[in-house]
């Protein structure tokens, strides 16, 4: 029962992108198709799980043992990096089809600070080994979800004679924040 | 005087958070008051001028292919002063500007300027770079916060501007607000530079 409410938290309630404003870069940068947005979308599921469970393991046993927290940022970013790094690499060697359908977004995730983010809230929420690795998986569902919804829309907008001055950014910021007003509705569900 | 154009080129030319359109989280995030627009942006600022300068200084060091983790670990350790700062002497602002604060150091507008500028040029010029593009993106989140606390909390800078019943339009302090008011804002930008030919 914990681990249902826990998901719908993060899928619905607090979704990281029009609630917590967690990785609004690719957000905006990547949700021009659908296509685009699902490949975006599972690279960031597999990657965050990934980096909430080896930054869970280093919080635990390495930074606390050794008293050296204030190190957390500085550690964190260089083992999300490292671990795109590794994923790339692995992928390219052992599974080409899925490299070549990820293969473009990974790099672009170690400037998701979604992905730096959620470590840290997972740390500062105290979650165990698999609520943290729950949690992230369910974020990035969340992040997926917006980022479709998203990809949607735009594809219908790109069709219609917008005003030049809100071309490009303006009317796909406006776009998310009509989507964050629906996203309010699920506010006090859990 | 010649290196007074990369200061003020931050401010209104490529401003990073209405032009370049880069930090965009910190941007939604933090800006529910102007005091936190201010802070986030003094903050940002310090680490976008020591990390230019540092940059700047190691640039014939650093070997080309490791530049970015470089500049990632120039970056965290003055976003863990900023940090430890923050906490000790302004524990307020501190709690309201919460995760953003390490965040910081995934703010693509100081990778951004320590990849396209400081890595080319000399020290002075990095740093007034730094502190150009750092001062353009206290100026628009204070902006921008000022405009929702305005219109979602009837105050500004904490001094309340109407009475204490009045009622404000709540939606700008929330989520939909911010992705409002940063697309009117950008639209507004857009309008005057094609007015003027800016």
């Amino acid at each position: 029962m914990e681990y249902i409410l826990l998901i719908i938290a993060a899928v619905l309630v607090n979704n990281v992108v029009l609630v917590q404003f967690l990785g609004i870069c690719p957000f905006l940068g990547v949700s021009g198709k659908i296509d685009t947005s699902i490949g975006m979308g599972v690279a960031v599921i597999f990657v965050m799980s990934l980096a909430n469970l080896v930054t869970y393991l280093i919080q635990q046993y390495v930074l606390v043992p050794l008293h050296i927290e204030f190190m957390q940022t500085i550690t964190f970013i260089l083992v999300i990096a490292f671990l795109v790094q590794v994923v790339e690499i692995i992928l390219k060697k052992s599974a080409p089809p899925l490299y070549q359908a990820l293969g473009i977004y990974l790099p672009l995730i170690t400037t998701n600070c979604a992905v730096l983010g959620i470590a840290i809230l997972a740390v500062q929420k105290q979650f165990s080994l698999l609520m943290s690795v729950v949690y992230a998986a369910s974020i990035a569902v969340g992040f997926t979800l917006a980022l479709i919804l998203m990809a949607g829309i735009r594809e219908q907008i790109s069709l219609t004679d917008t005003p030049e001055n809100m071309k490009g950014f303006p009317i796909s910021l406006i776009t998310a924040g009509l989507l964050s007003l629906a996203f309010m509705g699920f506010a006090n569900i859990v | 005087m010649g290196n007074w154009k990369y200061f003020t080129n931050g401010l209104l030319k490529e401003n990073p958070t209405f032009v370049i359109v880069l930090g965009t989280c910190p941007t939604l995030a933090v800006t529910t008051a102007a005091i936190n627009g201010i802070g986030m942006g003094a903050a940002t600022t310090f680490v976008l001028v020591f990390s230019n300068l540092f940059i700047a200084l190691l640039k014939n060091l650093i070997p080309d292919k490791v530049r970015i983790a470089a500049f990632i670990v120039v970056i965290a350790t003055f976003v863990t002063i900023v940090d430890m700062v923050m906490k000790a002497y302004t524990p307020d602002l501190y709690k309201a500007l919460g995760i953003f604060i390490p965040l910081i150091v995934v703010n693509c507008i100081i990778l951004g300027r320590a990849e396209a500028f400081a890595q080319k040029n000399k020290v002075l010029p990095s740093i007034l770079d730094g502190l150009g593009m750092g001062l353009g993106f206290t100026l628009a989140i204070t902006l921008m916060g000022s405009i929702r606390e305005i219109l979602g909390n009837g105050s500004f800078f904490n001094y309340r501007l109407v009475g204490e019943n009045a009622s404000t339009i709540l939606i700008f302090i929330l989520p939909p607000g911010a992705f409002v008011t940063y697309g009117l804002l950008i639209a507004t930008m857009n309008r005057i530079k094609l007015r003027f030919n800016l």
